[in-house]
């Protein structure tokens, strides 16, 4: 980690790989605003989750359990189990971003995949702060701004069956599930949570199921014995940071 | 329905700040990290099995499948997130027309 002032050119690239990935992001939010009103969320709700919550998967989990006809509980507690990855970021961007007081407080919120992702490779603080705060406020900005405009557009849509909308939040799923298919046992969980939550959906309550494959998880996780860091998303994993 | 949303709001936000505020010998385990690798994996595949085969009560196959057909083929030849969730959108619709 070498310290030193950024020169003008580098400051500007990192900043303008940190609005690619928001503007990238922004189509993201609009298909969350349309699938959410499609689940039965008003549009502040909706509006409330991108501005409060702000970690897509989670967002997508509550409003997709709501959609399936479970508790909105249920749905909360899902969102905050895939919210955990968050934290793991968090333990690795700490270090390099130094913050304390209302500035890490500041920070937490844009704690996102893309954030961690843009900020993590970098060889400095100064670095890893700019890329990591660029990186977050774009993407909070015109995940907001996308978030507004999907949810007005699917409440003008109407039944969400008309135009498939319904089947848009399954294929959203597989979208934010696609790239964590890259080896076997994560192939293998995925197939067994399928499994466990579809032999669940005629005995339990509507948003069990999904919970349940939670269990899988965590059974996988403490059976096997494999070394396997936490898979921080790189910069090629998160949408327009190649571009 | 505004309850469940403000306390996993909250419940997300204490996540992300701990993580940035606790000492990394808390967390960092290879086992928690390992559980946490995959949970999202886990959560993600039985979202997209319960969206897309059963109405909640009951499993069900209709025209959502073949939304979830395109959504693969889509991904597989790389196209953008609004490719995919669109398209699926598209074909499940058409699929009710005929």
């Amino acid at each position: 980690m070498t310290d030193g002032v950024l020169s003008p050119a580098e400051r500007s690239g990192i900043i303008r790989d940190g609005i690619a990935v928001g503007v990238a992001t922004g189509a993201y939010g609009i298909g969350f605003g349309a699938v959410s009103v499609a689940s039965g969320l008003t549009v502040a709700q909706t509006c409330v989750l991108s501005l409060l919550m702000f970690t897509g998967a989670s967002q997508f989990a509550l409003v997709g359990v709501v959609a399936a006809g479970g508790a909105p509980l249920s749905g909360a507690a899902t969102a905050l189990l895939l919210g955990t990855r968050n934290a793991l970021y968090g333990l690795r961007m700490a270090p390099l971003l130094q913050w304390r007081g209302w500035r890490r407080a500041g920070a937490a919120h844009i704690l996102i995949d893309e954030s961690t992702a843009m900020g993590v490779t970098r060889g400095s603080t100064e670095a890893a702060r700019l890329g990591f705060a660029t990186t977050g406020i774009a993407v909070f900005v015109l995940w907001n701004a996308a978030t507004a405009i999907g949810a007005f557009a699917g409440e003008a849509v109407g039944d969400p069956r008309t135009y498939g909308l319904d089947a848009a939040v399954g294929a959203a799923f597989l979208a934010l599930l696609w790239p964590r298919l890259r080896d076997r046992r994560n192939i293998l969980v995925g197939v067994l949570g399928a499994a466990v939550a579809l032999s669940m959906v005629p005995v339990t309550a509507p948003g069990v199921p999904v919970l349940a494959a939670g269990g899988v998880a965590v059974l996988v996780g403490v059976l096997s014995k494999r070394d396997d860091p936490t898979e921080i998303p790189g910069v090629d994993d998160v949408a327009g940071g190649h571009a | 329905m505004w309850t469940a949303i403000l306390l996993a709001c909250a419940g997300c936000y204490v996540l992300k700040l701990a993580g940035l505020s606790l000492p990394e010998r808390v967390l960092s385990h290879p086992t928690v990290e390992r559980v946490a690798d995959l949970i999202p994996v886990a959560l993600l595949a039985a979202l997209v099995a319960v969206q897309v085969f059963s109405n909640g009560a009951a499993l069900t196959v209709d025209a959502r499948v073949l939304g979830l057909g395109f959504a693969v083929v889509a991904l597989l030849l790389r196209a953008p997130f609004l490719v995919v969730v669109v398209g699926a959108a598209v074909v499940a619709a058409l699929a009710r027309l005929v």
